[in-house]
């Protein structure tokens, strides 16, 4: 009996406290990574904030740099042209990602589908400094930087990113809604334009904001295209314009802590962008896939 | 035209003139969509061929020595590329270094450990880091980093493991150990939600197997959870690889522009992509211009390989797991 | 409830000839179907259910110590109410079967006596499990000790990938059986009925075997760890009539050395292995149902006299 009682013994072994101890460890290894990930988030965004905010006032937005020696002074041009490089960059990329990502779900076959989406993930991943150094050597060289210019470049990052997300989207339309439309007498194109895309249009939106905001904060490749700007505010595409991100990476390296001020301010600003776009392009992505789906 | 009828669009009543313009649509919508893909294959191979192109006179003029050469003297015309992709190597392998086992413990985290509730939240701040724009995290790096790196983490490695060539020199504001820190920091997210994803796709019942045998949760990870993934955290992994080899700005921004070969992590340095974005507005002579693009060119080359690498692993990975092996 | 049948009754071991009966009955089947003689499905259709003669010597269930016993257990996921009021208790080297329509909760009761539904984070168990003695719910008793002593074979095959061997070899690694770990290995596969057809390669990936195959490795790597019980969920619903029948003629075998508890949708597969069988059912409430024990009691006695009459009407298929 006493050695049935052994055999059956549900406490734990020397050896099984042991393995249970390697695995406490192990879990506690895990959770220290990811908590270390996240507070290292909230360094950095609480780092910019508290430097960044205090700079924040109405002459801020609304003035361009200060003469050297004086203070006060804005980043207005830098707004502007943000503004100017990114939507003339937007309105590049989103009708070409739609298109290609509809050539790969709708009509192309299925090896030439692979290749089209090797080749996007492909650029996806491409250093942005090179596609900087391939805009200006196309079309900068000869002809002086421009805010399309920046904005072509923009273009070539933002566009891997929207056919991605559309491309998704259309594999969630159910197949039974195309052949519905098809069935009634409707068109290849019809079907598409009229039934298909109107489905996907939350999901393009959604991925078209989370490209706006990656592509918002790209430094690189406007090096090349548009960064010699003069201090003034500047609607015009044809003129190379100065932006935020670039503004940045300047003020950052110089000595002069006014500047460094200026800096953080303007980092705020761009984080506070790019971190809320981010967060409600997800959630309401979340969202409209449950609703394709349920 | 009766090969290209469907059945269901051939009753009679349809009026011909719709037919043709809704043929008229199709090949049209069929057009302009394989038009666009057609610009973005040729988009990439445009991008390669205009870098080489704009390298040109610099590849015939250096040719593959240039690879080999150390150095980088505008006044003499004596440019090589070795400093640069010996930074390039340091830095990204060093940051792979730590960011890979971190991103594998992460993504471990969010798929088996987190709170259920805690999981998609925890998951999301991870993704967040990721959407920080380089140029920020670069500022970061300068104002705040780099003087801790400078004057605190710097002379505590220095005093304890300055026997090692690794952390001896002086610790500064910039330099290798700022840039490899802040490159971590931007690998980590990326390669831990691919992870996370891949953890998650483990078939249940595997797990419950490992379980029901008696093994502990470590235990069932190390013998079917990371056995099972081996091949995407691979990819995962060389994709992290890529975005370090890639970023120039926050690096540029952190690495101090040094020049030559050191062993010491507080030495500054150069990366290939930093170079670059350092020397964007100095480069004067055709020559200079030339062998800057140079660099970018054997930035493209490793990108391209590590990019490809990481996709055709990812592809067959998918294949095989639906394919049976 | 169910009725213990260790109630005042003494009798010896189940006769030979009651084995073998069986046994031959099963084979004559095996063999008329791999002739071609019969047709697959026969196996399930026709298959006469052997009985024994009420008079014949009875199990000695009496004489067997009780390796599980619950008492008053109810197992809810969340809200719902899955199994209620569960009093049984499992025999000692003997093949008991747990039978009844679909989602009378049978998987859950079997999960409940290896702590797995501890993986379902909304599960929740009242009323206790005794094994010899300790109750596997109580403080102080670590899952990881409970699920190294009873083991479990899944519906579907779940092979580790890795190589045959290695399937088997995991288990012994991990649990610090490492002393003539090629010795332990052949043996589990042998237990299994499947050495031979694997000895020459194994080192290959357990993926390459059949269905069949896969569920024996299964089987071959949760007896390799000694445990003391193994349970196995409708180990042969995935599988083809062949395989079915080598997995049955394994439980015979394999109930001399351990306790076997098998769910099955199949009650013809539960005449043909099991020395107890328990039926459960689904009892009907407002809030949707949950399943309840009917009767449990040797074999025989629920498929040819049941009490209870819902027993008898799903023994004799009139409903389930």
């Amino acid at each position: 009996m006493a050695v049935d009682a052994a055999r059956f013994s549900l406490t734990p072994s020397p050896r099984t406290r042991r393995r249970k101890l390697v695995n406490l460890l192990m879990q506690a290894l895990a959770t220290i990574a990811a908590l270390a990930a996240v507070a290292v988030l909230a360094v950095v965004i609480i780092s910019v904030a508290r430097r960044g905010a205090t700079a924040l006032n109405w002459d801020f937005f609304t003035k361009t740099a200060a003469t050297f020696g004086q203070s006060g002074g804005g980043v207005a041009n830098a707004l502007v042209g943000s503004l100017v490089i990114v939507a003339i960059a937007t309105v590049m990329a989103v009708p070409v990602g739609i298109l290609v990502a509809l050539y790969v779900s709708e009509f192309a076959p299925p090896r030439i589908a692979d290749f089209v989406r090797l080749v996007l993930d492909v650029l996806n991943g491409l250093p942005s400094i090179i596609i900087g150094i391939f805009v200006f050597g196309l079309l900068v060289v000869g002809s002086g930087q421009a805010a399309w210019k920046g904005s072509f470049a923009l273009a070539i990052i933002m566009l891997p990113l929207v056919a991605r997300a559309t491309q998704e989207v259309l594999a969630l339309v159910p197949t039974t809604l195309r052949e519905g439309a098809l069935a009634l007498g409707a068109s290849r194109w019809r079907t598409v334009v009229g039934v298909v895309l109107p489905t996907t249009l939350g999901g393009i939106l959604t991925g078209t904001v989370l490209a706006v905001a990656r592509a918002a904060g790209e430094t690189a490749p406007l090096l090349f295209t548009t960064s010699i700007a003069a201090n003034t505010v500047t609607w015009d595409p044809r003129q190379p314009v100065l932006s935020i991100p670039y503004d940045i990476f300047v003020l950052s390296e110089s000595a002069d802590p006014a500047d460094h001020a200026r800096a953080w301010a303007l980092g705020f600003v761009l984080i506070s962008f790019v971190l809320v776009t981010s967060l409600t392009a997800r959630l309401l992505l979340v969202r409209y896939r449950k609703r394709l789906e349920g | 035209m009766s090969a290209r009828v469907d059945a269901v669009t051939s009753t009679p009543a349809l009026p011909s003139r719709r037919r043709l313009g809704d043929r008229f649509g199709d090949v049209v919508l069929h057009v302009l969509t394989g038009a666009a893909a057609a610009a973005a294959v040729a988009l990439l191979i445009a991008i390669g061929w205009k870098i080489f192109d704009i390298a040109h006179p610099a590849i015939s003029k250096f040719g593959l020595a240039f690879i080999t050469r150390q150095g980088w003297d505008a006044t003499h015309i004596r440019f090589g590329a070795l400093d640069l992709i010996w930074g390039t190597a340091v830095t990204s392998f060093l940051a792979l270094l730590i960011a890979a086992p971190l991103s594998i413990a992460i993504g471990l985290y969010l798929s088996e450990l987190a709170p259920r509730g805690a999981r998609t939240v925890i998951a999301s701040l991870v993704e967040l880091l990721a959407a920080i724009p380089s140029v920020v995290l670069g500022l970061w790096g300068i104002l705040v980093l780099g003087p801790f790196v400078g004057k605190d983490l710097g002379p505590w490695l220095h005093r304890y493991l300055g026997f090692i060539p690794l952390f001896d020199g002086t610790p500064q504001n910039a330099g290798i150990l700022v840039a490899v820190l802040v490159l971590t920091i931007m690998i980590v997210p990326i390669t831990s939600s691919i992870c996370r994803e891949l953890f998650l796709e483990v078939p249940a019942e595997l797990e419950q197997g490992a379980l029901a045998l008696g093994a502990t949760r470590w235990e069932m990870v190390r013998g079917v959870i990371l056995p099972y993934t081996r091949t995407g955290v691979g990819a995962a992994v060389i994709l992290g690889f890529g975005r370090a080899v890639g970023e120039a700005i926050a690096v540029t921004q952190v690495i101090g522009a040094g020049y030559g070969i050191h062993w010491s992590l507080f030495a500054t340095g150069d990366t290939l992509a930093s170079k670059l974005a350092e020397q964007y507005d100095s480069a004067t002579t055709k020559i200079q211009t030339a062998s800057l693009v140079y660099l970018a060119a054997i930035l493209l080359v490793i990108s391209l390989l590590v990019n490809l690498a990481a996709q055709l692993i990812v592809r067959r990975f998918a294949h095989q797991r639906t394919g049976g092996s | 409830m169910g009725r213990d049948p260790t109630q005042a009754r003494r009798a010896s071991s189940p006769p030979a000839g009651l084995e073998r009966a069986r046994r031959q009955s099963r084979h004559a089947l095996h063999d008329g179907i791999a002739s071609g003689a019969l047709e697959a499905d026969t196996m399930h259709a026709v298959a006469p259910i052997e009985i024994a003669q009420p008079g014949e010597a009875r199990l000695s269930a009496a004489n067997r110590e009780a390796v599980f016993e619950t008492r008053g257990l109810n197992v809810s996921y969340g809200k719902a109410l899955a199994v209620a009021s569960v009093d049984l208790s499992i025999y000692r080297n003997l093949v008991t079967a747990i039978i009844g329509p679909s989602g009378c909760g049978k998987s859950t009761f079997l999960r409940s006596l290896n702590r797995m539904n501890d993986l379902v984070p909304s599960a929740r168990v009242e009323g206790e499990v005794l094994y010899h003695g300790q109750n596997i719910y109580g403080d102080g008793v670590d899952p990881v000790e409970v699920r190294r002593r009873i083991g479990m074979v899944f519906q579907k095959p779940n092979p580790f990938p890795k190589s045959i061997y290695d399937n088997v070899a995991w288990g012994l690694r991990v649990l610090g059986m490492k002393d003539d770990l090629d010795g332990r290995v052949e043996r589990a596969l042998t237990q299994a009925a499947l050495w031979d057809e694997v000895k020459d390669r194994l080192k290959k990936s357990a993926f390459g075997l059949s269905g069949g195959q896969q569920q024996r490795l299964c089987l071959a790597r949760a007896i390799a760890v000694e445990p003391d019980v193994v349970l196995l969920d409708e180990p042969a619903s995935a599988l083809d009539p062949i395989a079915t029948s080598k997995i049955e003629d394994l439980m015979h075998e394999l109930k001399n050395d351990y306790t076997l508890v098998i769910v099955t949708h199949n009650m013809q597969q539960a005449a043909r292995v099991a020395d107890m069988t328990a039926f459960f059912t689904l009892e009907r409430t407002e809030s949707g149902g949950h399943g309840v024990l009917v009767e449990y009691d040797e074999t025989p006695k629920i498929f040819t006299q049941p009490a209870d009459k819902r027993t008898e009407g799903y023994v004799t298929g009139r409903f389930g």
